[in-house]
């Protein structure tokens, strides 16, 4: 009797010091910056309580409901958009077609530079002055024009075009293996009914490959919550505020302008909402299968 | 005894020994600033220059980006790692790390050295608080200049650059029609709004400006002259080329450098890119301040000196300031970051005709308005230029948007 309590107090005495890192590191901070965006802190945390005025100055800002919609038109986008091709790259690389392994590669190998790097690229690529629109022009076309990074209208869209030419690989890499693993007798099955293969994709593949998809989306979706550096090294931001994220108004405030009651009242706004709309979605996917399982 | 006295004698010979070693223990400064481009890195290397010459070490710390290096800098400082000195701009930003003792004044070292009485006193104020100097000055930056091209303007038919702003516009517009861009403009919100102040400031006036950005006063943001200044402003977005947005300032004088833009309104650290393609002022190019040389707004580079317990750094510090501020180091150096020396006791006989302009109006008072940083704080400078570069982004924002911009910024951040 004694021997199985004995090891229990012994793994959780190993646990101690990763549970003091968990709740000091992650729950700790986020409650310390709750904790300031209800204090009057410019540049250092101090204790002046001044209740809701950050978040109430926050939602006055034009920039920060600017930086809120980008980041839903970024977000759904961006991952709607990497699913997409990230799946339809999966199905064609699945066709068994030549040099797979080297496509594979290519495909994949944008999501092995960090985003500032994806940034400058595209930034060079869609700058006027020397990017494509400068060669398309320079043999011949002068009326052809690709500049969205410097267009107000198209700066967001610049950034999801660089944000899928990055993470679409990924998407790839996770359905592909996806697919390899649907039974070949399946696919037997199919033929024999006569069933076209993109119907077989659509209705019996793709709910086969749900665990998948969901990985990929939560993947997706950090990225778009912490769209940060992309935004720097491409846009900036700007033209004017036309591609601000909510992230980049978290560091200038908290930086540069000396904010950081702001800037934590945003951070905030921040957390509440994506654990408003990823909490239940998570719970639904992971913890109700969970649930039925155990109840068959 | 004679062990004793032997062994007395070693120590004596070693700690002798390890003596002069220590004093040889060179003063090593870190100092973080954000200087990277061709004319400020050859600037800052001659500080680096001096201090190895007065006997230190200097390790050089640069991020580009001002606003990055601050950023940067102001992490050390509250992390416990703070460097030797820092960089700021003249002003407010550093307000805060005073008030929390993270600043070492230097008033002491001011006293020694006698040369705070050779600066003006607006920037000496700007470095001081309770009458304690807590940052070294150490340049004089016109923010208002404008630089033009004398060959785009000869080649687009306009014989001289305009005094005022209201017959700049139809030059600008003869320029574009030539074939030109008219203003080379890097699109950063700092850029958009250091031009929209050059041109509050002469179109409006001291007066005005002084009522805007330091009384804060809606009366005076909802005047004539400030929607005025507003329209010009706002009539210059369409003189920019395509790509202009996220430019830096740099890469924008390098556009006059090529003959391809006519002006560029900036500080005179633009003059450092000038020097160091090889033109000469007054030759290939022109400056003027404002646009009829009677207003100079005035800011500059400070170096702060973090709170440090260690003698080392302390010394390390001393030699810095001293360094910094003397008479020799002071010409080198703004000849060439382009800017003015900070003391007006050097000769400046050697300073090229541009400075002679400011130099002139550095006498007076009358000829000086601080720059925007000086008055307002970095939250409300944040929020000035979100209005501004909304406005100057956006072709259909009317100047009462603006305005109203001006008035909500001035509302919440005080």
């Amino acid at each position: 009797m004694t021997a199985p309590r004995k090891r229990l107090s012994t793994a959780t005495l190993v646990l101690l010091p990763f549970w003091a890192v968990v709740i000091a590191a992650y729950i700790g901070t986020m409650l310390w910056t709750v904790q300031i965006s209800f204090t009057a802190s410019k540049l250092l945390p101090v204790d002046d309580y001044v209740g809701f005025a950050q978040y109430e100055r926050l939602f006055s800002s034009t920039r920060w409901i600017v930086s809120m919609q980008n980041a839903v038109i970024f977000g759904v986008l961006f991952i709607t958009g990497a699913l997409v091709l990230g799946f339809l790259l999966a199905v064609v690389l699945d066709q068994r077609v030549r040099f797979e392994n080297t496509l594979r590669t290519i495909f994949l190998y944008p999501y092995a530079m960090s985003f500032i790097v994806t940034g400058l690229i595209w930034q060079w690529l869609m700058n006027p002055g020397l990017g494509i629109q400068k060669t398309v022009r320079d043999w011949g076309f002068e009326s052809f024009s690709f500049a969205w990074a410097v267009d107000r209208d198209m700066a967001l869209y610049a950034l999801v075009l660089a944000g899928l030419w990055q993470a679409s690989g990924l998407v790839m890499a996770l359905m592909l293996a996806g697919l390899r693993g649907v039974d070949e007798e399946i696919w037997k099955a199919s033929r024999i009914d006569g069933i076209p293969a993109w119907r077989v994709y659509l209705f019996v593949v793709v709910p086969m490959l749900r665990p998948l998809i969901v990985t990929a989306v939560v993947l997706l979706s950090i990225s778009v919550v912490k769209a940060f550096d992309l935004v720097v090294a491409l846009t900036n931001g700007g033209p004017g505020i036309s591609s601000d994220m909510p992230a980049k108004f978290v560091m200038d405030n908290l930086f540069t302008r000396q904010n950081i009651g702001l800037a934590t009242a945003a951070a905030t706004v921040m957390l509440i909402t994506v654990a408003a709309v990823l909490v239940p979605w998570i719970y639904a996917e992971y913890f109700r299968k969970t649930r039925k399982g155990a109840a068959a | 005894m004679k062990e004793l006295v032997r062994s007395m004698l070693v120590g004596a010979a070693f700690s002798l020994a390890a003596m002069p070693a220590g004093a040889q223990e060179k003063p090593r400064a870190e100092v973080m600033h954000w200087w990277t481009s061709g004319g400020e890195s050859a600037a800052i290397k001659t500080f680096a220059d001096a201090y190895a010459k007065a006997g230190g070490e200097w390790v050089d710390s640069a991020t580009a980006g001002g606003e990055n290096s601050r950023a940067a800098t102001i992490n050390r400082m509250v992390g416990g790692q703070p460097p030797t000195a820092a960089q700021f701009n003249t002003g407010r930003q550093f307000d805060d790390l005073v008030s929390q003792g993270l600043i070492r004044p230097i008033e002491d070292l001011a006293q020694a050295g006698g040369w705070k009485a050779a600066m003006p006193a607006s920037l000496v104020a700007a470095a001081s608080r309770d009458g304690e100097l807590y940052a070294l000055p150490i340049n004089v930056h016109g923010q208002n200049w404008t630089f033009y091209s004398k060959d785009v303007l000869e080649k687009s038919g306009v014989s001289e650059l305009p005094s005022t702003w209201e017959a700049m516009i139809p030059a600008l517009q003869k320029i574009k029609d030539a074939g030109f861009t008219p203003l080379a403009l890097g699109g950063q919100p700092w850029q958009e709004r250091a031009l929209f102040n050059a041109i509050l400031l002469q179109q409006g006036g001291k007066d005005l400006y002084m009522k805007v950005y330091q009384d804060k006063d809606e009366e005076a943001v909802r005047s004539e002259g400030f929607r005025k200044a507003v329209e010009t402003y706002g009539a210059l977005r369409g003189m920019v080329d395509a790509g202009s947005p996220g430019r830096s300032w740099n890469d924008s004088t390098s556009l006059l450098l090529r003959d391809q833009a006519a002006i560029q309104v900036m500080g005179d650290w633009v003059k450092g890119e000038f020097t160091n393609a090889g033109e000469k002022p007054g030759e290939d190019y022109g400056c003027t301040i404002g646009l009829d040389d009677t207003m100079l707004m005035v800011g500059g580079d400070v170096f702060v000196f973090p709170k440090t317990d260690e003698p080392a750094k302390k010394a390390a510090q001393d030699l810095l300031v001293e360094t910094m501020i003397s008479k020799d180091a002071q010409i080198a150096f703004n000849l060439a970051k382009g800017s003015m020396p900070v003391r007006k006791d050097v000769d400046t006989t050697s300073f090229d005709a541009c400075a002679q302009k400011g130099l002139k109006l550095l006498q007076s008072e009358e000829g000086q308005a601080p720059v925007f940083e000086i008055l307002v704080s970095a939250s409300l400078a944040g929020s000035v230029d979100d209005v501004v570069t909304q406005f100057w982004n956006n072709p259909s924002a009317e100047p009462d948007d603006m305005v109203e911009g001006f008035v909500n910024a001035f509302e919440i951040e005080g």
